[in-house]
């Protein structure tokens, strides 16, 4: 088992590598210069732009340029050209505000999934079945950003409520109770819109697992044992079921930087999903590659995790 | 004793009638379809839309269109639907075709009807040439993955792949010599591949000999290959190549194609896996087909089922991708309209007129509804388990 | 026939329809069967003859849609169980009258070990402390005669072989001591010798428990092993039953003989082997008459007309062809 995790550990540094240097060389493939030293850019003169190519290694050859970039970035030195503040500190910012976003849209859509999707599965064809597939449709078909005009519609027109932003104009000088209210009030709305696309993936994916699982032949033998249906269902059908759901949770970990951009531009979110969009507008490129390959090493982590907990949780899967 | 002619006895009845009608496979699914309302209602949608969409293509494009997306009317700015022009300040030749605003105007009084029926070419085309380009990668990637498997590349080969696709991207991204050096390397390699073999040379001079030392594996390269793209968050990564380069249409549909091959390699990598197994592979193998026939010819129609569903889903994700970008502003650039960019100049005006914004949003739904319901309606007619037996 | 205090399971004219697309699947179509104590039935016929169906029915186990009891009784010890409600069944299964299935592989849960899965059939039955369910559960696999019961109640069910699987689930059937026992197909997915070992072990179990056991089987093999008496079926009726040894010696319905003669046996070595022209009706679109008579080699034409009754030859032993009948009491 060690051996397979060590090796697997190897696999993806390996890959890791890899798209480090490829995102590298696709930001500066990429034809044209950034704002900040394009040497047409009128508001720099050209000290400035020679002194900000100098301090960026932008002279020097791609290669060194790539070992230099990496190396500032595991120090935390690495600095965006927008406006020099570190990188990592830019990103940690707007990391505490995706967050929050982030947990509440993933524990509404694991929570609601779940009970809709074995449901379905146990009543297949039934009334409940047939109305939560067609709203599933309805609601991995709809944009996100109509579905979120819609709402926003629905709740300042009937309720009369602000919603944009993450806390209203003015709020800081009430008190502290207040304030966290009013966080909370704001986060509702973006959050159930990142959930409700989750919670239509996720419980068909449940549906569809309960199906298979309840076809198998070892569901006949617990029935045949005279087990009520609770057991057969909850304790045999279940237990099955939510193997691959349970890696699953591994996979969710790149979530955190994703953010929607939609989503955060509609609702003027300042989080990571706009982070990594106003830096590709101002070609921002450490901004750009930091979170490139924090990504990278969130996904690599997430399926190494998900790995893991498929032996955990699988007995037979001992390797 | 008597003895009982014994009848010689009677042959076997085999009557048509005992036996269930028995239907070719392709009238089975046509049968399976028409049963499966969901699939056939969005069937049926995505008929409608593809004729809307033709029609106003034709009815918007050229110089003097019958429905004119572009005439700009500020008298007339957002109208609601179904409203007359206002006759007495209209310039001669600005009405609407159709004497009415069908779905209002927009805040340069531009018809929105007639933008919509321009939109709807774009999405249809930003559709299928994506999923086309991400179907046509995922099946080379996957069936050669699924069928070599195990066996090795050699490092020569892996050399000359690197610098023939490393070639045309340096071109593209403004290093020409590099690229022109790169191609010039490739060729002269291959060709020193070529005379060497023409000639039967037993084995690779000595010098050269690394070159034929096993690299990597072919499952073991294309799966990190799609490792390496799944690390990239897909949407940021179209974003990107959008946004850093000059807009259009083409690029959108590419980079779109180019991001979303890694599930269909993935599935049709599965099915390889498990057909390459099954012993009608073996009996091609033995009587001597080539390699390629048998992966094309033999397998593959047999590994499609699945890659059939998710194109049509691929299809329904393609279209909403171009929608986001256009609503971030970065689709195909104005005055073009797309359903996107329709959203997104109607965001500002959402009290105002949300005729902007449902509009597009409600065909929207419903063109990308059609299409999950028909893929999904697919997935469930394909799947052999649920066949008829006869 | 007269029934004796001794009969555990009696079928009485049972008839079983799926209903699905097109007409209606006829596959099980009016028959009887009587079990007794310590008596091994063997229920044969070609697959899709109905005979699985007719086991499900009995437990209760049949999805009711698509399938549907279109009539008929089942008795088990008396009781009607076509009465029953569905925790009055439930009550029963299990405890009373059990199943093994044909497929070892797939039957167990894989991500529970083999003891919790026999525990489990036991405390669901009876009120016993777990200490003492386990207890039972490790006498129970050394019975089913699975070597170190101590250590091979806590494996998974992958870490056994088919055999020791097979047995885990007679261990599991046998757990609350029933009445019954239905066998459908268990060997058919093993290996030959382990195959006899089970058999054994079956006939073993069943003088210690005197249970009855209904085996469904398609191998005539099996049937000559260990049947006191065989029902054959074909296209959802019973063409034929008797004693074992009235069955393979003087079998009297065309589809039995034709079954023994494609036996390929020494005495037919070097010959071409005999196979029954035509196939298994598709229990949607029957024939008309008697169902075997389009393959029969001695159809008249009232067997296309008159679905036939079953003939008496006497000590039990029935057999569904007047035709032969006939000749048989008419020989000369």
């Amino acid at each position: 088992m060690f051996a397979f995790l060590g090796r697997s550990l190897v696999q993806k540094a390996i890959t890791l590598f890899f798209v480090s240097v490829v995102s590298f060389l696709v930001i500066h493939l990429a034809p044209g210069q950034p704002s900040q030293i394009d040497p047409l850019n009128p508001k720099f003169t050209r000290d400035i732009v020679e002194r900000m190519r100098q301090e960026f290694h932008l002279d020097e050859p791609l290669h060194i340029q790539y070992v230099l970039f990496y190396r500032d970035l595991f120090v935390g030195k690495t600095v965006s050209w927008r406006d020099s503040r570190p990188v990592l500190g830019k990103i940690w910012e707007r990391f505490l505000n995706s967050l929050p976003l982030f947990i509440v849209g993933t524990l509404l859509t694991w929570t609601f999934s779940f009970p809709m999707g074995i449901r379905a599965a146990i009543q297949r064809n039934g009334p409940f079945d047939k109305s939560t597939t067609f709203l599933s449709y309805v609601l991995i078909s709809v944009p996100g950003f109509f579905f979120a005009y819609v709402l926003i519609i629905l709740v300042v027109t009937r309720l009369n409520v602000p919603v944009i932003d993450m806390q209203t104009f003015g709020v800081t000088s009430d008190s502290a109770l207040v304030q966290v209210m009013d966080r909370i009030w704001h986060l509702v709305l973006p959050s159930i819109l990142s959930a409700t696309g989750g919670i239509a993936v996720l419980s068909r994916y449940v549906r569809g697992q309960m199906l298979e699982i309840i076809g198998q032949d070892y569901v006949r033998t617990a029935r045949a044992k005279g087990l009520s249906d609770d057991g057969v269902y909850y304790r045999h059908a279940l237990r099955n079921a939510l193997l691959p759901f349970v890696t699953m949770f591994g996979l969710m970990l790149p979530g955190l930087i994703g953010g929607s951009v939609i989503i955060e531009s509609i609702f003027g979110w300042p989080g990571m999903g706009r982070m990594a969009y106003e830096a590709i507008l101002a070609r921002d490129y450490p901004i750009i590659l930091t979170l490139n390959f924090i990504t990278a090493v969130l996904v690599l982590a997430g399926t190494f995790v998900s790995d893991l907990l498929y032996m955990v949780v699988d007995p037979r899967i001992r390797l | 004793m008597k003895t009982i002619p014994s009848p010689s006895p009677p042959e076997p009845i085999l009557d048509a009638d005992l036996m269930p009608p028995s239907r070719s496979p392709w009238s089975e699914t046509w049968r399976l379809l028409r049963k499966n309302r969901m699939a056939f209602s969005g069937l049926l949608i995505f008929a409608v839309f593809f004729v809307i969409a033709l029609a106003g293509m034709l009815l918007t494009s050229g110089g003097s269109p019958v429905l004119d997306p572009a005439q700009v009317r500020l008298q007339e700015k957002l109208r609601p639907p179904l409203s007359a022009p206002n006759q007495e300040t209209m310039a001669a030749g600005h009405a609407p075709a159709l004497g009415r605003y069908l779905l209002g105007t927009d805040d340069l009084g531009r018809d929105v009807f007639a933008r919509m029926l321009q939109g709807a070419w774009v999405s249809l085309t930003v559709g299928f040439v994506a999923v086309g380009i991400s179907v046509a990668i995922g099946i080379l990637l996957g069936g050669l993955a699924g069928y070599y498997g195990q066996q090795s590349l050699q490092v020569g080969h892996m050399l000359f792949w690197s610098l023939a696709i490393a070639a045309p991207i340096l071109a593209l991204a403004s290093k020409p010599l590099a690229g022109m050096v790169a191609a010039a390397v490739a060729v002269a390699g291959w060709l020193f591949y070529a005379w060497r073999r023409r000639s039967k040379a037993a084995h690779p001079p000595l010098w050269l000999r690394w070159l034929t030392w096993p690299a990597m594996g072919v499952d073991a390269l294309v799966m990190r290959a799609v490792d390496i793209m799944l690390c990239f968050p897909s949407f940021f990564l179209i974003l990107t190549v959008v946004a850093l380069l000059p807009p259009s249409l083409y690029k959108i549909m590419v980079v779109i194609g180019l991001t979303s091959w890694m599930g269909t390699t993935r599935l049709v990598r599965a099915e390889f896996l498990s057909l390459r197994e099954q012993d009608f592979v073996a009996a091609a193998r033995a009587l001597g087909l080539s390699n390629l026939r048998i992966i094309f010819r033999h397998i593959m129609p047999n590994a499609l089922a699945p890659v059939l569903v998710s194109a049509t889903l691929g299809i329904a994700s393609a279209m909403l991708t171009e929608a986001g970008l256009s609503f971030l502003g970065f689709g195909v650039p104005p005055p073009h309209a797309t359903w996107g960019n329709i959203l997104s100049d109607g965001k500002d005006f959402i009290f105002d007129a949300p005729w902007l914004t449902f509009a597009p949003g409600i065909v929207i739904l419903i063109v990308l509804l059609a299409f999950n319901l028909f893929g999904e309606g697919l997935r469930d007619i394909l799947n052999p388990k649920l066949r008829e037996r006869n | 026939m007269a029934l004796s205090t001794d009969t555990v399971l009696e079928v009485k004219d049972l008839r079983i329809h799926f209903h699905g697309e097109g007409p209606v699947s006829r596959a099980v179509d009016g028959v009887d069967f009587v079990i007794r104590k310590t008596e091994t039935v063997c229920i044969v016929g070609e697959s899709g003859c109905g005979k699985t169906v007719t086991a499900l029915a009995v437990m209760g186990l049949l999805p009711q849609p698509p399938a549907r009891i279109a009539g008929g009784r089942i008795l088990f010890q008396g009781q009607s169980l076509l009465d029953l409600d569905v925790s009055q069944l439930r009550a029963l299964r299990g405890k009373r009258m059990a199943m093994v299935f044909q497929e070892p592989m797939t039957s167990l849960n894989p991500v529970f070990t083999i003891g919790d899965q026999i525990g489990e059939a036991i405390r669901v039955h009876e009120d016993m402390p777990a200490s003492e369910a386990r207890h039972r559960t490790v006498q129970l696999l050394d019975d089913v005669g699975i070597a170190d019961p101590e250590k091979r109640v806590d494996d998974y069910p992958h870490q056994l072989s088919g055999g020791q699987r097979q047995r885990a689930m007679i261990a599991m059937a046998l757990s609350c001591g029933p009445e019954l026992m239905i066998a459908d197909e268990p060997t058919t997915a093993l290996d030959v010798t382990v195959q006899s070992q089970i058999l054994q072990l079956l006939k073993k179990l069943q003088q210690r428990t005197r249970m009855a056991i209904q085996y469904i089987t398609h191998d005539l093999g099996v049937v000559a092993a260990i049947a006191d008496r065989v029902y054959v079926m074909y296209a959802g009726i019973i063409i034929e039953q008797g004693t074992t040894g009235h069955i393979f010696t003087h079998a009297r319905h065309p589809y039995t003989m034709a079954l023994l003669d494609s036996l390929p046996t020494r005495e037919k070595r070097g010959h071409r082997l005999y196979s029954i022209p035509g196939s298994v009706p598709h229990p949607a679109y029957k024939p008309s008459g008697c169902p075997f008579h389009p393959r029969c080699p001695h159809r008249r034409p009232s067997c296309i007309q008159e679905f036939p009754g079953m003939c008496d030859y006497g000590q039990g032993h029935l057999a569904r062809c007047p035709i032969l009948y006939g000749m048989q009491k008419d020989p000369a």
